[in-house]
């Protein structure tokens, strides 16, 4: 791998784990909001 | 560097594995399958019916991901769809394939612990419908593909539905029938003014299977099929006048437009105006309709 490439990896793994990352804190946000509601059925 | 530049390849980007889930699709999922979720009768607590609408649009993209892991060699030889991630290889095939796969069974089992069980049941078949009953199946085998395609778009306002209700009625089975018969008019009205290269591709669309006088008839005799289909709702006595007045209307124009579709042929030179016209209503048709159908039900309630 050139340095270049190198870089651009590193950028893409960096944007991906970001990604995933704030995905799982939308299904925690999502998962702790629908145990509410259905506690209250 | 002596190393093939497959040896080390970079990570697919985040975007590509968005496009993979068709986003503009999943627009329209979004609304019907809102519409759907509005129009039914009783509530839904407004997390609930997020979750819902959420969980039908994860299995769209899911379905979608699926779609273009199977048909990425078909993509890459029509001008529309190579530059899709398969096709231009920004993207291994086992990534879309693992991809839709987690996808589709998320929505699926987040439907089934969060909403209900008949939900996730439809919600299953409709994303096995789409993968494989159409793409693996039906769409290399028949110029009828568009119809069957055409019931894969037609689940999301039935899931909607159930979603509110957890039951199957006549009502939502009327919504899926009003998009499984919009859809080839649709289409085809589309496929009669792009020269897309299915042919070459290998899919047999029915403008070159059946030639385009025969598309044409079709055409017009779907959208009075619709014209029908489409005031069931209100004549069964499941809506009120402004969903009836509004798909009279509405219908009455699909209808109108497809009279020049169905009995002119092309001419040399063709600017295909009718054609257009037609392919342009028909995606604000749907809309209308479904908004007049949940404007209603907020009437009537």
């Amino acid at each position: 791998m050139t340095p270049e490439e190198q870089e651009e990896f590193i950028r893409r793994r960096k944007a991906r784990n970001v990604v995933i990352g704030l995905l799982l804190m939308g299904f925690v946000i999502l998962f702790y909001a629908i145990t509410i509601v259905r506690m209250g059925d | 560097m002596t190393a093939a530049p497959t040896a080390t390849p970079l990570p697919a980007e985040w975007r590509d594995f968005f496009a993979l889930t068709k986003p503009r699709v999943m627009s329209l999922v979004v609304f019907t399958g809102l519409a759907g979720l509005l129009a039914a009768p009783g509530a839904i607590h407004p997390v609930l019916g997020f979750t819902a609408i959420l969980c039908i649009a994860m299995g769209a993209g899911g379905a979608a991901a699926l779609n273009q892991w199977w048909e990425s060699e078909i993509d890459g030889k029509m001008k529309r769809t190579a530059k899709r991630p398969l096709p231009a290889g920004r993207m291994r095939r086992d990534d879309a394939r693992d991809f839709g796969m987690i996808l589709s069974g998320t929505s699926v089992f987040i439907m089934l612990v969060a909403i209900h069980w008949l939900a996730a049941v439809v919600l299953a078949l409709s994303i096995f419908y789409y993968a494989v009953v159409y793409t693996m199946w039906l769409k290399p085998r028949t110029p009828q593909n568009i119809v069957i395609g055409g019931g894969a778009g037609a689940f999301p306002p039935l899931i909607g539905w159930i979603a509110v209700t957890g039951e199957i009625t006549l009502m939502p089975v009327l919504l899926f029938t009003i998009i499984f018969i919009w859809t080839p008019p649709h289409f085809w009205a589309l496929a009669l003014f792009v020269k897309t290269d299915y042919a070459e591709a290998g899919i047999p669309m029915m403008p070159v299977v059946r030639g385009e006088k025969s598309t044409r008839r079709q055409v017009l005799a779907y959208s009075v099929v619709l014209f029908a289909v489409s005031l069931l709702p209100w004549l069964l006595d499941g809506t009120g006048l402004i969903y009836g007045i509004s798909a009279l209307v509405l219908s009455g124009l699909f209808v109108a437009l497809s009279v020049p579709v169905g009995l002119r042929t092309t001419q040399p030179e063709d600017t295909m105006k009718p054609e257009k016209r037609l392919f342009a209503w028909s995606v604000i048709y749907l809309f209308a309709l479904f908004t007049a159908l949940v404007a209603d039900r907020m009437v009537l309630s």
